[in-house]
């Protein structure tokens, strides 16, 4: 019953099924009401006034009791949007089902007749239907019921063909089942909530186009009337007596808003894309909920993070991603952060500059002084200025992190000319110029195309190009070479190691590839659920790893981009952050773990000079104490 | 491109052929003698024998079709009884003022909505999104002959700023001012329904964008927040949104028959639905094919912009 909750969480929608559920309880006791006679003229008691001579609404032109006609009217009105949504639902849903069940040839055929339905503007066909038809209530409902049978069949259509390839069906088909049971059994419980929301969302809609049709004539004829044909009616009259306008219009207008209300509700509830809030889009800046920032330390450093905090906060719960990091990066100097996806590293990175999507992200705790300003707790200006300028980023996937519509020189100058307004011109031959920097082959050239026409090591160049843009201080880079093969992958990395000799870079790379680390980093810390377990002199690390995690992850195959069979080596997953253990959270698949691992919390310790670790038994102990 | 434009050229054939099969097929559900149903009160002896012969409606089916067809194509539309004039002319003259009234309409909710769709998806949870979303369930839901009555009691009645119906004054000149007051109304009464369906769709195509990985580029290079919106997420955002605009012209399109009649604009929606009161068969049939094979071709220029846009289309 969570549809249920979920609706009646949503106020709107609540409000939405009220109103209809009332209308719906007027309309089906109208016949037992004490109304006058909607039909009956009168026509010396035309045009009373609302509350004149006891009737509520007043008359109309022919002296009818217009409270009266409202009442029937709505009866009518919904029973027609309601009957041709159900047609329409139920022929829509049926040619979908088959057409999508059977795929091939039938599917081809059903689906051409469907687009050519959709080519004509919605209306028209309803008009040309009525029109050979001829005038009249029932006419009207087949025409609207036909107009909307295509948008039925095609919705249904796309996910039954989901479904039919899936194996409980195959599974039916095996066991001997004939196709019409497996549509019934299988298919159509599936399919149901999808034709509800479709439903939902479009008898609204046929609600106003059936009044539409009686508003012009074409549907329920005098003297029997629908809300439409009350308003076709009144319309002669409008400046004289706009209420005899008013009622009817103003009936349909409520009846439809809360029919769209309970709808979205009834979409949102069902839409399991909505329900997890990944519909929210990210705010320009990481949310930021800490208390009192700590205190920033090492003046020298280009880049000091103390104590960082961030928590994805989604449905009630709280995964910490990173809990309690202090990192520090001198100028010039190259530091690895490692471990596994989900260990933390991306969104320690990216919570430098406030780039953790949010919601659900929120930095808890923490700082980050960067040449000794806090960023953290900074004004959004100040954050953006630095972005791209002091700070870069380099991302993972090119193709995706780098925008489809514009060129990559487009996107080069633009990166130029945010921080550094200059003429067009001189923009691009600064773009170009990073592109030689970066060894893009003929950088001229293909300065104008589009980031799909390069390779996927091209790419990255463009993007590496594009955090040099404005000469930064330090780049971050997220797994630069995860998405490339082995041998972009060694080209890029020398690259990188180049541009960081030749202009004094210092660099944050991030990556679960020892073997990167080795070749680039001057210092590497080694990221286990959200901390930090070990950091220390690459070189150090690589010789004689403390940290049984460090040990496991460099144990398996040192080898250059095979890190999908490295990591799958070790065994058992990594904790879920939303309810980590008490103790070392490495210690389910710690091979020297005892029960003194398990309780209280282990902090990171000193080993030897310039090195940590967060173990009580690691493999090493600095010499004399082993 | 050029070779783009012609594919879609050619394939928009095999769309207006099944228009005008699908448009037959309906005419011919029309019960009875044919040429007396087409005819109606027109039926006179001669009249019957006449469209007999021009639309051989004693023959098979499929035969009578290919006759309509290559009527059609040489413009031929028939005759329209009730107003004695070819269905053709009656219909290219009244679908300049749908057309002018209909685009009008279109500019008005592209730019409208697409705006609003925008700054909603921005300022997503805020006042600004939440009154947006509202005024948009309350275009949607509201009849757009209602609410053009309501406009007309509004601000042509009470507050007189604009005439209540027609195109032209009936005295005075027919110039642009007297034509633009005129339009007006009609005009935004027929975009408020396209507006609101536009706005929703347009806000979440771009919270679907703004979640992208290239929209974290641009703010990591320091892009300004309005840029990300309007430059980068608004402009990748326009590859799903201008399907939804060529549908909505539809809309615009064939809703502009309500409007047409409230404000009594003399464009082909009021032509079609007199015609219909009086039976008037082809020029129904006439009116719809016409209509509905600009529609296709509008669509046709839809796709070959949404190409323009994104390079990837092209290829
Ligand atoms: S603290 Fe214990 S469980 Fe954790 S890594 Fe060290 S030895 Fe293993």
């Amino acid at each position: 019953m969570n549809f249920l909750g979920l609706l009646a969480r949503n106020r709107l929608a609540l409000l939405g099924l009220v109103v209809v559920l009332m209308i719906t309880v007027l309309a089906l006791l109208t016949p037992l009401l004490p109304l006058a006679d909607p039909d009956v003229t009168n026509t010396a008691n035309r045009f009373k006034r609302p509350f004149e001579d006891g009737a509520i609404l007043g008359t109309d032109h022919l002296g009818r009791d217009l409270l009266s006609r409202l009442f029937w009217g709505s009866r009518l009105s919904l029973a027609v949007g309601f009957a041709s949504a159900l047609v329409a639902a139920t022929i829509g849903a049926t040619i979908g089902i088959i057409a999508g069940f059977h795929g091939g040839w039938t599917d081809n055929v059903i689906m051409r007749g469907v687009d050519m339905l959709m080519a004509f503007p919605y209306i028209l066909l309803a008009l040309a239907i009525v029109a050979a038809l001829g005038p009249g209530l029932m006419n009207a409902l087949i025409a609207v019921a036909a107009v909307n049978i295509p948008f039925f069949a095609r919705n249904i259509r796309g996910v039954t063909v989901g479904i039919a390839h899936r194996e409980f069906v195959d599974a039916a088909r095996l066991s001997g089942m004939g196709n019409t049971r497996i549509i019934l059994t299988e298919v159509l419980p599936n399919v149901i909530p999808v034709i509800i929301i479709a439903m939902s969302t479009t008898v609204g809609w046929m609600i106003l186009e059936t009044a539409g049709l009686s508003f012009l004539g074409l549907g329920s004829q005098p003297p029997q009337a629908d809300l439409g044909s009350m308003l076709g009616e009144a319309r002669s009259a409008l400046i004289t007596n706009p209420h005899t306008s008013v009622v009817p219009g103003a009936m349909i207008l409520i009846i439809v808003i809360s029919i769209n209300l309970l709808g979205d509700g009834i979409r949102d509830a069902l839409d399991p894309r909505l329900k997890s809030g990944a519909l929210s889009r990210p705010m320009p800046r990481t949310l930021v909920r800490r208390g009192e920032p700590s205190a920033g330390k090492g003046s020298s450093a280009l880049l000091a993070l103390s104590g960082l905090e961030t928590q994805f906060h989604a449905n009630s719960r709280v995964y910490r991603a990173v809990s309690g990091v202090d990192l520090v990066v001198r100028p010039g100097e190259c530091v690895g952060i490692i471990g596994e996806s989900g260990s933390g590293k991306s969104v320690t990175a990216l919570s430098v500059m406030g780039l953790v999507a949010s919601p659900p992200g929120v930095i808890t705790a923490g700082s980050a002084h960067f040449s000794g300003q806090d960023l953290i707790g900074a004004e959004y200006g100040t954050l953006r200025r630095l972005r791209g300028d002091r700070v870069a980023y380099v991302f993972q996937d090119p193709l995706s992190t780098l925008h489809p519509l514009y060129t990559v020189g487009e996107q080069l100058v633009e990166a130029v000319r945010v921080h550094h307004p200059m003429p067009k011109v001189r923009a691009r031959e600064h773009a170009v110029g990073l592109l030689h920097s970066v060894r893009f082959p003929n950088a001229k050239e293909r300065f104008d195309s589009y980031p799909h026409e390069l390779s996927g090591g091209m790419r990255q160049r463009v993007g590496i190009a594009m955090a040099l843009a404005n000469d930064p201080d330090l780049i971050i880079a997220d797994e630069p070479t995860t998405a490339l093969d082995v041998t972009v992958q060694a080209r890029i990395l020398t690259l990188l190691r180049e541009l960081q000799r030749e202009r004094g870079l210092a660099i944050i790379f991030i990556t679960h590839d020892f073997g990167v680390i080795a070749q680039l980093c001057d210092r590497v810390a080694v990221m286990y659920a959200g901390r930090i377990v070990e950091e220390g002199p690459t070189d150090a690390i690589l010789k004689s790893p403390a940290h049984p995690y460090t040990a496991r992850l460099m144990a398996c195959v040192p080898e250059l981009g095979q890190e999908r069979r490295r990591l799958t080596a070790i065994p058992g997953l990594p904790p879920v952050l939303d309810d980590l253990p008490d103790g070392c959270a490495f210690a389910e698949r710690c091979h020297r773990a005892t029960d003194a691992c398990r309780v209280g919390n282990i902090a990171l310790a000193g080993l030897a000079t310039e090195r940590v670790v967060r173990c009580i038994d690691p493999e090493f102990r600095a010499a004399g104490t082993a | 491109m050029a070779g783009y434009i012609l594919k879609r050229l050619v394939s928009a054939i095999p769309v207006l052929l099944g228009i005008s099969i699908i448009v037959f097929l309906i005419m011919a559900m029309i019960p009875g003698d044919p040429a007396m149903a087409i005819l109606g009160s027109y039926a006179t002896p001669e009249n019957v024998e006449k469209l007999n012969r021009d639309l051989g409606l004693d023959k098979p089916l499929v035969q009578r079709y290919l006759i309509w067809l290559g009527n059609l194509v040489q413009g031929d539309f028939g005759r329209s009884f009730s107003l004695n004039r070819a269905v053709l002319d009656e219909v290219l003259e009244r679908f300049n003022t749908t057309l002018l009234l209909a685009g009008t309409s279109f500019v008005i909710c592209s730019i409208l909505g697409v705006s609003a769709g925008a700054i909603a998806a921005a300022r997503q949870f805020a006042l600004a999104d939440k009154a947006i979303t509202f005024v948009v369930l309350l275009g949607i839901s509201i009849p757009s002959f209602f609410l053009g009555m309501m406009m007309i009691l509004l601000f042509s009645v009470n507050l007189r700023w604009f005439p209540v119906s027609g195109m032209w004054p009936i005295y005075g000149t027919r110039d642009l001012s007297a034509l633009v007051s005129h339009l007006t109304l009609p005009a935004l009464v027929l975009a408020v329904v396209a507006t609101g369906v536009i706005a929703r769709l347009s806000r979440s195509a771009m919270l679907e964008v703004l979640r992208q990985d290239f929209i974290r580029t641009a703010r990591a290079k320091g892009v300004h927040e309005r840029g990300v919106i309007w430059r980068h997420a608004l402009r990748a955002a326009m590859v799903s949104i201008i399907p939804v605009l060529g549908v909505q012209a539809g809309f615009v399109l064939s809703g502009a028959v309500y409007v047409e009649i409230v404000f009594q604009w003399p464009g082909v929606g009021r032509m079609l639905v007199d015609a219909i009161l009086k039976r008037d068969i082809l020029l129904v049939q006439g009116g719809v094919v016409f209509v509905a094979a600009c529609y296709v071709m509008f669509n046709l220029a839809v796709d070959v912009a949404q190409s323009l846009l994104d390079p990837r289309i092209r290829t």
